[in-house]
């Protein structure tokens, strides 16, 4: 966690630097070249996996540095965990059930 | 007081304090109700992948790789542009901000006008909600393209909503009703643009990578 940035009130996200947010972009178009080479090339085993691994990656850049996840409290933060965890159960215990109809 | 137990303080301008992670926690709230949203898509589209993988795969060749790769590449530049935007407004640099929102508007409209000709193209060759082309593929590309229609189209609604906020954002900055000590509107306009973005980022590997 960085502390609060100089004139920064406590409930205010920290900025980044310009450059920082121009990384990231980079960052996240260097992602999108390598899921089109993951999906095309066909190297790599569990292609589709890959691609929804790159895809959270890429997520991830979005949420912690444009969001500003990154300055947040804890608050925020659990609550986001709550809804991806409520989104994955409903998703897992729906497959519970397709995977072993008959 | 606010959650650090901070007396209330007076901003830079001598305002009232604005308690700006009251309204960031909405702005997240309501992005959670969005994200189940959209989750139940996801899930839909997983178990029908599951049941029907080899008409999923045969579907999504026919899309457009070119098209759905540049326009992701659009929607992420969008998301830097729209950061940077905010980021402008809070060091004061009012003008930049505004050509920055201008800029974040012009490619979400970039996005939607290259969305309109995949969908464009698509309806030409008969592949629609009950078109004749579509009716004659196997039911589980049938039930691709309905999935298709049905979350890129949910997905475009939010660009166009997106980019309606943001006209206002920049007519709000332009009058300084949004300004260095007041600028949560657009900063949560911004969390907004951005939870679209990411909701692209997973309908593209899912239309136009999965073959």
């Amino acid at each position: 966690m960085t502390g609060p940035a100089l004139g920064r009130r406590p409930d205010e996200t920290a900025l980044a630097p310009t450059r920082t947010y121009v990384a990231i972009w980079a960052a996240l178009l260097f992602f999108l070249g390598l899921t089109i080479v993951v999906a095309k090339v066909h190297l790599v085993p569990f292609g589709a996996a890959a691609n929804l691994l790159i895809a959270t990656i890429k997520a991830g850049l979005v949420l912690t540095f444009y969001m500003h996840l990154r300055s947040e409290g804890r608050f925020l933060k659990i609550m986001l965990g709550v809804a991806i965890t409520a989104l994955t159960l409903i998703i897992l215990l729906t497959f519970s059930d397709v995977l072993f109809r008959r | 007081m606010d959650e650090t137990g901070a007396p209330l303080q007076t901003g830079a301008a001598g305002r009232e304090r604005i308690d700006e992670l009251g309204k960031r926690t909405g702005m997240w709230f309501f992005l959670f109700t969005e994200l189940l949203f959209f989750g139940g898509m996801f899930l839909l589209y997983s178990i029908y992948r599951y049941k029907f993988a080899a008409d999923f795969h045969r579907a999504a060749a026919a899309e457009n790789l070119v098209l759905g790769s540049v326009n992701t590449a659009i929607l992420l530049t969008s998301s830097l542009a729209m950061v940077l935007a905010v980021a402008a407004v809070r060091r004061g640099q009012i003008r930049r901000s505004i050509r920055l929102q201008g800029a974040t508007i012009s490619l979400g409209t970039v996005f939607l006008v290259i969305k309109g000709i995949e969908w464009g193209a698509k309806i030409s060759r008969g592949i629609y909600p009950n078109g004749p082309t579509l009716l004659s593929l196997s039911k589980g590309q049938i039930i691709f393209f309905g999935l298709y229609f049905t979350m890129t189209g949910l997905h475009a609604l939010h660009v166009l909503i997106g980019i309606t906020a943001i006209a206002f954002m920049i007519r709000f900055t332009t009058r300084g009703v949004i300004g260095a000590d007041r600028y949560s509107r657009l900063e949560n306009t911004g969390l907004y643009w951005h939870f679209v973005d990411i909701v692209w980022i997973y309908l593209y590997p899912l239309f136009y990578l999965i073959t």
